[in-house]
């Protein structure tokens, strides 16, 4: 083994690892029990006990290279000879299993060496009265989520709690660093820096695109961070996988690829089976039990799925009982499973970095090749497979860089610092600002977040008597009613849990749970009606207060189950690509089916360029089309889809509906596009954009989002819904009162601002109107073959003038006539 | 009919014991022959008590918003008699607290028109305001009372908050609702910052007998069996 390269960010200077012979010696006793067991300290090991009084270290390390023990290993050896009282090292993970296994796994050294170290850890599951002991009497490691410590932080006697604590290491920042849930942990470890000076952090991470950024997030600002990079070991052995039977021409589910994957399970000792939603991974795993008929033993796990029926699964992998498992991002994290010797994903992955960090979950033995096979499941996935492909062996990662850290998770901290006893904004102020991606906050920006979690922040009028922060005469603010403090507590944390219901199977009493699903799709559900579940098809047979009682019925087709979970988008950086790959003479490197669709385009049509825009025009079926090709993503492109068929409607085009996909957006209505470049005015688009959000769900959804988080709204109690939580009022009430009275508050700026980073992704929208530097507006006799496939595509969207209570009309009086009601009661 | 052409607001008529009575899409009772028009659980002042009882100050605007959308109802009604059906006030001290603004808007309201208070389980109590109050109050066939008593008869009650929802061929669509059978009707809450109870619940299902309407407010006010 010789050297490991170092890179480093900002100020720190170059140094090479391995050219210092003045290694800090690791206690010989630690360094004995892993040569008892045949191991070598690595040397990224080496270099972060090397680096321990650094104040702060990111390792990028492959899964399996010893990642966590190199972030524990100073720890060890600060704690071998005991004497130190209280808490010492933090271990923060995405995940509470995590936390757990990471707990068994470092018993084992600690107990085998005979350490004086006490390790616990501390998450939702743990009991009431071991979490007040902790508090008082912590262990010397505490294994915990941003959410357990930012709760720990709220408390009166945290500064007892965490005086003298000396390093955090924080597990999966990668992962952390893309959710609010990173930036209330670095919001959380600004306050611990304030009651622990000395306290040095270490971020570990898989591998990233721009390894700094994750750095300046680690970092005290405006700290140094040296960033390690271990070995990333060999290359991945990774392909599309070849199939005898060619990929249809739309669609999602890959059906057509079930034999060929199940001949890669059998020549597979474990195999890791990827898809990009919960719905597809149902599906799949049901079409793959259909056609196993060596039942060979394949599970299933997703997020959806009950814990018991997770832990079961994960429990039957770690013992090598199962020869595949069906999985969605839900295993993207953390345990280590140690013999999985193929990765599959199902589907284009739609961002590189999500696939080789997929990848890496095969083969976590040193030295070894990980090994993964791509599976298209349509046509166009080909060329964005081949070009996912093309970019893993150029290490090329995607990533959209994150902005400024965001309003509500610094309302929620402002009131976190109250719950803990009274402060003064400055020194807030001052300890937020080091979290670095609070680092350029405006103080202006800092104090309408401070007047929100005061007095509400309205515009025409303040709770001068009820505010919920006071300052008093001295100048600290602190809470007016100590009894929020309580609620306050129980709002912690960024995650949001959709609405969902309990699935159970129906039996005399408490069947068997088998996971949960959406309330929305619930609703939509008759007696009778079959869904899948965990593999399983069950029909549905009636709603017992909030659980869904289900029976099994394997014999029927079932109605599939709609998960939520995001909807990946395209990046920008694989459109590219794709876009690069267009502009090739000959397409060598596609399987002949789908060369051959591309040339035939260019001979009709032509191919979209990157920095044109192409728009094709044609009549079928009786109604003319526009194809858009942007390129802009999924969402872009839906949101591009709803502002285009207003316009039509307003230039009285008479749109009757569109569907979009990663790359295009087709239109259909009555009437032909002549003229295309009036639709693309970016002024009026955003206008438009301003008048169509304002109403939109996907804007009340976003609000509930930021509102809870910021503490507006009381996150649901967790546990059995009472009848009597129904009388509470929505949050699309409270949205609706702010658009009427009080549209520039605050929480309604923070909702503005995520809907055009998320799910309406209006910034790519202008990307691409930016980068275009003309129209290309093609007039064709008849649809062209890039534009075939999105006849097929599904979540077509009606251009509906109706509104609602049309609707209802319809609706109501079918029913009132059905039940022979016309003129009844009236 | 075409329903579907139908843009003007549509209200329901119905006869309750022998009285004429007319479902607004706002929620409120219209009493034509007696120029009565009754309201239940406007819920005044609710983000107030929410943030004195140490809540989040939830946005200060529902008290004006509530009684904008009464005043609309008076205007097109030209109502002599006001009831309001129990639960005016989120609490007493809500009610006391009134800020100067709402309270002069709503005696506005009030002058020149018989205005009467039911009392209600958030608001058991006289309030500063005028107007009369009463537990409940008995008017020709009609009885006006906050929460339903089962055995009554021709009864106008509020207190649940009932909503219906109904599945149309696009999407699921719930609403505040008028809950009507032969003996009763439970209005919806007419406050802007109110909830509601789905008319599936068991409370509202004993109340109610079989063949019970469901009256959805919106646009237009829309009778369907009530969803159980």
């Amino acid at each position: 083994m010789d050297t490991t390269p170092e890179q480093t960010a900002d100020q720190t200077s170059t140094q090479t690892m391995g050219a210092d012979p003045g290694h800090r010696p690791i206690p010989s006793r630690i360094t004995d029990w892993f040569s008892g067991r045949g191991w070598q300290v690595h040397p990224h090991q080496q270099a972060m006990v090397d680096r321990a009084d650094q104040p702060a270290t990111l390792l990028i390390a492959p899964t399996g290279g010893g990642k966590t023990m190199a972030g524990f290993l100073p720890t060890l050896a600060e704690l071998a000879e005991g004497g130190h009282d209280g808490l010492h090292t933090l271990y923060i993970s995405p995940l509470k299993a995590l936390a757990a296994d990471i707990k068994r796994n470092l018993r084992t050294p600690v107990d085998e060496i005979g350490l004086p170290i006490r390790i616990e850890d501390r998450t939702g599951d743990t009991s009431a009265t071991v979490r007040k002991r902790q508090r008082a009497d912590p262990p010397h490691i505490l294994l915990t989520t941003p959410e357990s410590l930012a709760l720990l932080t709220s408390y009166e006697d945290a500064a007892r709690t965490f005086a003298g604590v000396q390093r955090v290491v924080v597990d999966e920042i990668h992962a952390l660093a893309e959710s609010k849930r990173g930036d209330q942990l670095m919001l959380a470890l600004a306050r611990l820096q304030t009651l622990a000076p000395g306290l040095r952090r270490v971020g570990l991470s898989a591998t990233v695109e721009d390894p700094a950024a994750i750095a300046r997030l680690l970092a005290r600002h405006p700290d140094p961070c040296a960033i390690l990079q271990a070995d990333p070991g060999p290359a991945p052995d990774i392909a599309m996988l070849r199939t005898d039977e060619r990929p249809p021409w739309a669609g999602g589910g890959a059906a057509y690829a079930i034999r060929a994957v199940l001949d890669q399970v059998k020549q597979h000792r474990t195999t890791l089976i990827f898809h990009n939603t919960r719905a597809q991974a149902e599906i799949f795993f049901h079409n793959l039990w259909l056609a196993n008929e060596d039942s060979l033993p394949i599970g299933i796990h997703h997020g959806s799925l009950d814990r018991v029926q997770r832990e079961r699964v994960e429990a039957a992998m770690v013992r090598g009982d199962l020869r595949a498992i069906v999985c969605t991002g839900s295993l993207d994290l953390g345990i280590d499973w140690g013999d999985v010797d193929l990765v599959i994903q199902i589907g284009a992955p739609k961002n590189v970095k999500r696939l080789v960090q997929r990848i890496g979950r095969a083969n976590h033995r040193y030295n070894a090749p990980s090994k993964a096979l791509l599976v298209p499941a349509n046509r166009f996935e080909v060329v964005e497979c081949v070009a996912a492909l093309e970019a893993v062996r150029d290490n090329d990662l995607d990533g959209e860089p994150r902005g400024p850290g965001p309003l509500d998770v610094l309302c929620q901290q402002i009131l976190i610092a109250a719950c803990s006893g009274p402060f003064d904004a400055d020194a807030l102020f001052a300890e937020v600002r080091t979290a670095g991606a609070y680092a350029t906050l405006s103080r202006a920006a800092f104090d309408d977040c401070l007047d929100f979690c005061a007095t509400g922040g309205y515009a025409l009028r303040a709770y001068d008597q009820w505010q919920r922060l006071k300052q008093r005469p001295d100048g600290l603010w602190q809470l007016r009613d100590p009894r929020s403090a309580q609620r306050i507590r129980m709002n912690i944390g960024t995650i949001q849990d959709s609405e969902t219901l309990k699935v159970r199977l129906r039996r005399n009493r408490g069947g068997k749970p088998l996971g949960e699903i959406e309330e929305g799709f619930a609703a939509s559900l008759s007696p009778g009606d079959t869904f899948l579940i965990g593999g399983q098809i069950v029909r549905y047979e009636g709603l017992r207060e909030t659980v869904v009682e289900v029976s099994r019925d394997a014999h029927r087709k079932p109605k599939i189950a709609v998960f939520s979970g995001t909807k990946f988008a395209t990046s920008t950086q694989l459109s590219n690509r794709i876009l690069d790959m267009f502009a090739q003479g000959a397409w060598p490197q596609l399987p002949g089916h789908t060369a051959e669709w591309l040339a035939l385009q260019r001979e009709v049509s032509r191919l979209p360029e990157r920095g044109r825009l192409l728009i094709e025009s044609f009549p079928h079926d009786g109604r003319e089309h526009i194809c858009i090709y942007g390129f802009a993503g999924r969402n872009a492109q839906q949101t591009l889809g709803l502002l285009l068929t207003k316009r039509l409607e307003e230039t009285g085009l008479a749109p009757m509906g569109f569907v979009s996909t990663d790359y295009a957006t087709l239109i259909w209505g009555l009437d032909a596009v002549i003229d295309p470049a009036p639709l693309f005015d970016i002024d009026a688009l955003r206008d438009g954009l301003d008048r169509w959000l304002a109403g939109n769900a996907v804007m009340k959804r976003t609000f509930r989002a930021s509102a809870t988080i910021a503490g507006l709204i009381d996150r649901n109690v967790m546990g059995p819904r009472k009848t009597g939580r129904q009388m509470t009022m929505s949050s699309d009430i409270l949205y609706d009162t702010l658009l009427k009275y009080d549209p520039d508050h605050l929480t309604m700026r923070i909702t503005r601002t995520e809907a055009l980073r998320g799910l309406v992704d209006f910034g790519r929208i202008e990307e691409m109107i930016a980068r275009t530097s003309g129209i290309d507006l093609l007039r064709l006799k008849r649809v062209t073959p890039l534009a075939a496939p999105l006849f097929l595509e599904h979540g077509r969207v009606p251009v509906a003038g109706s509104a609602e209570d049309r609707l209802l009309a319809e609706e109501t009086e079918a029913l009132m006539s059905a039940a022979g009601l016309d003129g009844a009661l009236s | 009919m075409n329903a579907l052409q139908t843009t003007q607001p549509r209200t329901h008529d119905f006869t309750l014991a022998g009285a004429r009575l007319t479902a607004l899409p706002s929620g409120a009772l219209w009493w034509a022959a007696e120029s009565l028009l009754c309201v239940s659980d406007l819920h005044l002042c609710k983000a107030e008590r929410h943030a004195r009882r140490g809540g989040a100050p939830l946005p200060p605007y529902e008290t004006r918003d509530t009684l904008q959308r009464l005043s609309d109802a008076l205007q097109a009604t030209g109502a002599r008699t006001v009831i309001c059906l129990g639960d005016s006030f989120d609490d007493l001290a809500a009610a006391r607290a009134l800020p100067e603004a709402e309270r002069l808007e709503l005696t506005g309201l009030m002058a020149g028109r018989d205005w009467i208070w039911i009392e209600g389980n958030h608001d058991p109590g006289p309030v500063d305001l005028g107007g009369t109050h009463l537990a409940q109050l008995t008017m020709g066939p009609l009885t006006f009372r906050h929460i339903a008593d089962p055995s009554a008869r021709g009864e106008i009650s509020g207190h649940y908050h009932p909503k219906a929802q109904v599945k149309t061929r696009l999407r699921r669509i719930s609403r505040p609702a008028f809950l009507l059978d032969r003996d009763r009707l439970i209005l919806p809450a007419f406050g802007t910052f109110t909830g509601g109870l789905r008319s599936t619940a068991p409370e509202l299902s004993r109340l109610m007998r079989p063949e019970a309407l469901a009256i959805l407010t919106g646009q237009s006010a829309q009778p369907v069996p009530m969803p159980r």
